[in-house]
């Protein structure tokens, strides 16, 4: 049975097959087109795509290092770290800003001006990128953010570790840590990659000498992040490296005692071993708190630093510079008998003071000494002698003698406070000051006046390179290996008195290079100091140590701040009745034990008056106490290297 | 050819069960199964609310597209304007009483759910003209008079849609009803004429556009114009597709969706989400189970003895194949984001009503092959 038209419906039909097939072979090239775009983006550009998912999904925080330890010879950290406490703020995370400083000001104390300090910091960071909201908390205060942080989004509470020193008696040599300064990244190469926020660097001493080295490598922990950059979940984390370890030649013991003694004077002590030139103590006064920089120094303390007159920041004994005074003596009369210029018996008159072309040069002892001959001469410190010695010497010869023993050269390598000083010759005064040498001024250099400048670390060096009688030797800090080559030597000549071999081959064999042409000389300049601390007469017999356990040779100074004049020495104005800036400096140098040296001392007291009054003394008690550690310290040098 | 109309009306149960297209059924079922692990992975591999709903919501209306199949074609054909009618009411209520939702006016709340008619009304439109073309003879069809009424049927909805506003929708709209009148053999050059009277009309048309739907096509003309703004999305769902690679990242494994990278990962971006998780395999198994599904709609229309069941059944296809590759190229960068589901896949009770429906009727087609609608 036919419906009504069917014609006309099988007419239709085929007209719908037929733009069907069209629209069919249209549907079959857009799939065709679906397909290739599905190969072009995870086959041929998946790498791409796949490297853009990660750059979402993953975030990067930096973690700062742990900082290297510092320890003394005998292990006791002197510069450490202890954990700290300290609140972050993601400004991402946070919903309002505004609304989170005033929750935060309510638990935490925080100032206005802080508060406005970080709004403007976090507007120049990126919106992940932490502030620090606060340094260095206390339990409590840290306890109490982690008890309202559900209501604190955005603020993360972090425990770190910041470097910590037990006091401040090595403040000077340790130096301090403080965060990293603009200035810091663009001119030190090894922090590119390291800055972590609130991470703190060495800025002076052996935290800026050791700092590449002591900082480490940083962690980083890598963090999942959602599409609002909240963390998810930690991927990995890296923990770094923590910086090495240094163990120093310093006594920490010596350091707190010195620290203690030298309280309230501007001076400075440094103490070495004469054979391997370990530095013992050194300290300079007044000192300052270092942990105080560790978390942002409080301005009042930086400014009651930078104002006082005794200028606690400057190590006074790497980089502060004085006129050697009478302890050059030494020098110069080791000088004048190696340049055979005078005989030990040789004698002059002292009779308080000579002239040289109508220019009158004074002795200390306005009476004169008398007949004086070297030993006389260094026992007295007689200046008369010593304008004798030195014009017949002249200064090239003495600045000779002088460079050799190692002024006028920096010590230790690296320490950027240390400064080297002047040893004054004529080619040195033609090229800095552009003028003739004088012959007046190689009497003053002969007394360590004039030019002449030096630090107490180097006068320390100089008499410990007298004490072992007269070989070279490099002062260091940082303890790396057992450095016995000169104790051995010596050990080894005492034991084979009859050895055939040479002395320059012998010395060359234990590595070791003599300062002299004839060991008698140096001989004789120690016995010469002996006679100055331990003979009725000397400059320091008062401060002598009789116990010949301890009893040192010495040699006092002071070196002129100001020029007296010929009324005040009429009147004998005494160093004390001066205005305190106008007072000499105060030196002592000393080794001891005198029978069997061991270390030697020098000791700076600015503005003290005279040596054998201000700063003898001083050397007495400290040199006292290395002493009574010596044996300890021999016993913790024959244990390293062996095994255990 | 033509079997006595007896037989034909008096098909029995079993007779209807042996009739139905098994290979378009597992089709759908299969696809209906893969999106439910999509959406299990979209909740961040629990069973939370958009999964639960998900699959109650696909068994139901698989459970209706049963239904719907078993219905005589003839019933369908005969209700086809009722049907228009009624969800151009629906559509008119969304307009006084509708939800409104991120800004656009789209749903009538039915309590039970939220109703979406401007979906239903991509196969109202195409039943409605599928009827009008087959009743009217084929000398007719090109005559002016004739084309006032499918012309209005489709004006009509395109606009209440377009204002609520939902481009994407009145474009797919649209689109079903202009496959069914070229079916029907409306002359190429009309369509041409209408295309470039659409193309000088379009500044006016810009200049009624919302400036998000502005910002939508300027952004899509260059998606790094505004990349953490309009841009975003698209540039999103490229690294999640491409970062896919070939094997996938594995099942709940793509970050960039759990991570929430990816925008509207239920609905329009469900695809991106599977497609970063399995990979080019994975997307090339979709593409052909919708290819199946398709083709098995055009077989079924080849087969249909009737006019209104071949042009339902071929505008339907070709109404459901663009209702994929548009969704497909939208989420591939390809095209603007219109805001057009995925069928079956995606997330929304409304548009899985209407495919379902839709393939309902194809279904029956199927069974009624050889009954006469008339």
């Amino acid at each position: 049975m036919l419906s009504p038209g069917s014609g006309n419906t099988v007419i239709k039909s085929k007209l719908i097959g037929r733009r069907m097939f069209l629209i069919t072979a249209a549907k079959a090239v857009v799939m065709v087109g679906l397909v290739g775009r599905l190969i072009s983006l995870q086959i041929n550009q998946s790498t791409k795509y796949k490297s853009l998912s990660d750059k979402n999904r993953f975030r990067e925080w930096k973690l700062a290092p742990e900082r290297g330890i510092i320890k003394d010879f005998f292990n006791t950290e002197i510069a450490s770290n202890e954990p700290l406490y300290q609140v972050h703020l993601v400004p991402e995370n946070a919903k309002d800003i505004d609304n989170l400083f005033v929750r935060l000001k309510a638990i935490l104390n925080i100032t206005d001006k802080k508060v406005s300090y970080l709004k403007r910091v976090i507007k120049k960071q990126k919106p992940w990128e932490p502030v620090i909201v606060s340094e260095n908390l206390d339990w409590s205060d840290f306890s109490r953010i982690n008890l309202f942080l559900h209501e604190l989004e955005g603020v993360e509470p972090i425990v770190s570790v910041a470097r910590t020193y037990p006091d401040n008696s090595s403040a000077h040599i340790l130096g301090y840590v403080s965060q990293i300064s603009a200035k810091d990244l663009k001119t030190k190469e090894y922090l590119q990659d390291l800055a972590v926020p609130g991470m703190a660097i060495g800025k002076t001493g052996l935290e800026r000498k050791l700092d590449e080295k002591i900082i480490g490598k940083r962690g980083y922990q890598r963090y999942e992040v959602n599409a609002y950059g909240k963390r998810i979940r930690e991927i990995k984390i890296d923990q770094g490296q923590a910086g090495k370890s240094f163990k120093t030649t310093l006594d920490y013991e010596v350091q707190k005692f010195t620290n203690e003694l030298l309280k309230d004077k501007a001076a400075a002590v440094c103490v070495m071993d004469v054979y391997n030139g370990d530095i013992v103590s050194l300290v300079s006064s007044p000192t300052f708190e270092p942990n105080a920089f560790v978390h942002g120094l409080d301005k009042i303390y930086w400014n009651s630093l930078i104002k006082n007159e005794k200028k606690p920041l400057a190590n006074k004994a790497l980089s502060g510079l004085y006129p050697p005074g009478s302890t050059i003596k030494t020098l110069v009369a080791l000088s004048a008998l190696e340049n055979k210029i005078i005989r030990p018996l040789d004698t002059f008159r002292c009779k308080g003071k000579i002239e040289l072309y109508g220019e009158k040069f004074h002795c200390w002892e306005k009476d004169g000494h008398g007949i004086v001959n070297l030993r006389k001469g260094i026992q007295r410190s007689c200046d008369v002698y010593f304008y004798e010695v030195a014009r017949k010497l002249g200064v090239d010869r003495l600045s000779e003698t002088a460079k050799r023993f190692g002024l006028g050269k920096k010590v230790l390598d690296d320490f950027i406070e240390e400064r080297s000083g002047v040893v004054p010759n004529t080619k040195w005064k033609k090229k800095f000051i552009g003028q003739n040498w004088y012959l007046g001024e190689t009497l003053h250099s002969g007394i360590g006046q004039g030019y002449f400048q030096s630090t107490p670390l180097q006068l320390c060096l100089m008499t410990a390179q007298i004490a072992n009688g007269g070989f070279e030797i490099k002062p260091r800090i940082i303890f790396d290996e057992k450095n016995d080559n000169l104790r051995k030597y010596l050990k080894y000549k005492n034991e084979n008195p009859n050895e055939p071999l040479p002395t320059e081959l012998l010395l060359s064999n234990f590595n070791l290079k003599p300062l002299f042409k004839n060991q008698e000389h140096i001989n004789l300049i120690k016995d010469a100091m002996f006679s100055s601390s331990n003979e009725p007469g000397g400059t320091s017999y008062r401060h002598r140590l009789e116990n010949p356990k301890f009893t040192f040779a010495g040699k006092t100074g002071s070196s002129q701040i100001k020029r007296f004049t010929e009324a005040q020495r009429e009147a004998e104005v005494k160093q004390e009745s001066l205005p305190y800036k106008d007072r000499d400096h105060a030196l002592f140098v000393a080794f001891a034990p005198y029978k069997d040296p061991q270390y030697a001392i020098s000791v700076l007291v600015e503005h003290g008056g005279s040596g054998g009054k201000a700063a003898a003394p001083i050397a007495k008690k400290v040199i006292k106490k290395v002493l009574e550690r010596h044996e300890l310290r021999r016993k913790v040098n024959n244990l390293i290297g062996e095994s255990v | 050819m033509l079997k006595p109309r007896s037989i034909q009306s008096s098909l029995n149960f079993r007779d209807k069960i042996l009739s139905i297209d098994y290979i378009l059924v597992f089709s759908i079922l299969i696809l209906g199964i893969v999106s439910m692990f999509a959406m299990y992975s979209t909740d961040g591999g629990e069973f939370k609310y958009h999964t639960n709903s998900h699959i109650l919501r696909f068994f139901v209306f698989f459970g209706m597209f049963f239904v719907v199949s078993f219905i005589k074609i003839r019933l369908w054909h005969d209700t086809s304007y009722l049907i228009y009618i009624g969800i151009f009411i629906l559509l008119l209520g969304v307009k006084y009483f509708g939800l409104t939702s991120s800004g656009s006016k789209r749903w009538l709340d039915l309590y039970f759910m939220n109703l979406q008619p401007s979906e239903l009304m991509k196969i109202g439109l195409i039943l409605f003209l599928a009827k009008y073309y087959h009743r009217i003879s084929i000398e007719s069809i090109n005559s002016f008079r004739y084309l006032i009424l499918p012309i209005t049927v489709l004006i009509g909805p395109v606009i209440l849609v377009a204002t609520q506003p939902d481009l994407g929708t009145s474009i797919l709209i649209a689109a079903g009803g202009i496959v069914v009148a070229w079916l029907a053999g409306v002359r190429a050059k009309f369509f041409i004429y209408s295309g470039v009277a659409l193309i000088a009309l379009l500044p006016v048309a810009v200049s009624f556009l919302k400036p998000y739907q502005k910002s939508r096509i300027l952004t899509f003309l260059n998606p790094e114009r505004d990349p953490l703004g309009a841009g975003y999305q698209i540039i999103q769902s490229k690294i999640a597709i491409g970062s896919g690679g070939l094997f996938g990242k594995g099942f709940l494994n793509g970050s960039q969706s759990y991570l929430d990278y990816l925008p509207e990962k239920h609905t329009d971006f469900i695809f991106t989400l599977f497609s970063e998780e399995f990979g080019f395999f994975g997307s090339l198994f979709i593409l052909l189970l919708y290819a199946v599904i398709i083709s098995r709609i055009i077989k079924i229309g080849n087969i249909t003895r009737s006019n209104f069941g071949k042009l339902y059944c071929y505008s339907f296809a070709t109404a459901f194949f663009t209702y994929v590759v548009v969704n497909m190229m939208m989420v591939l960068g390809l095209l603007p984001i219109v805001g057009s589901p995925l069928p079956i896949m995606s997330y929304g009770g409304s548009s899985m009503m209407a495919i379902m429906f839709g393939l309902g009727i194809v279904m029956s087609c199927k069974i009624y092959k050889d009954v006469p609608v008339n």
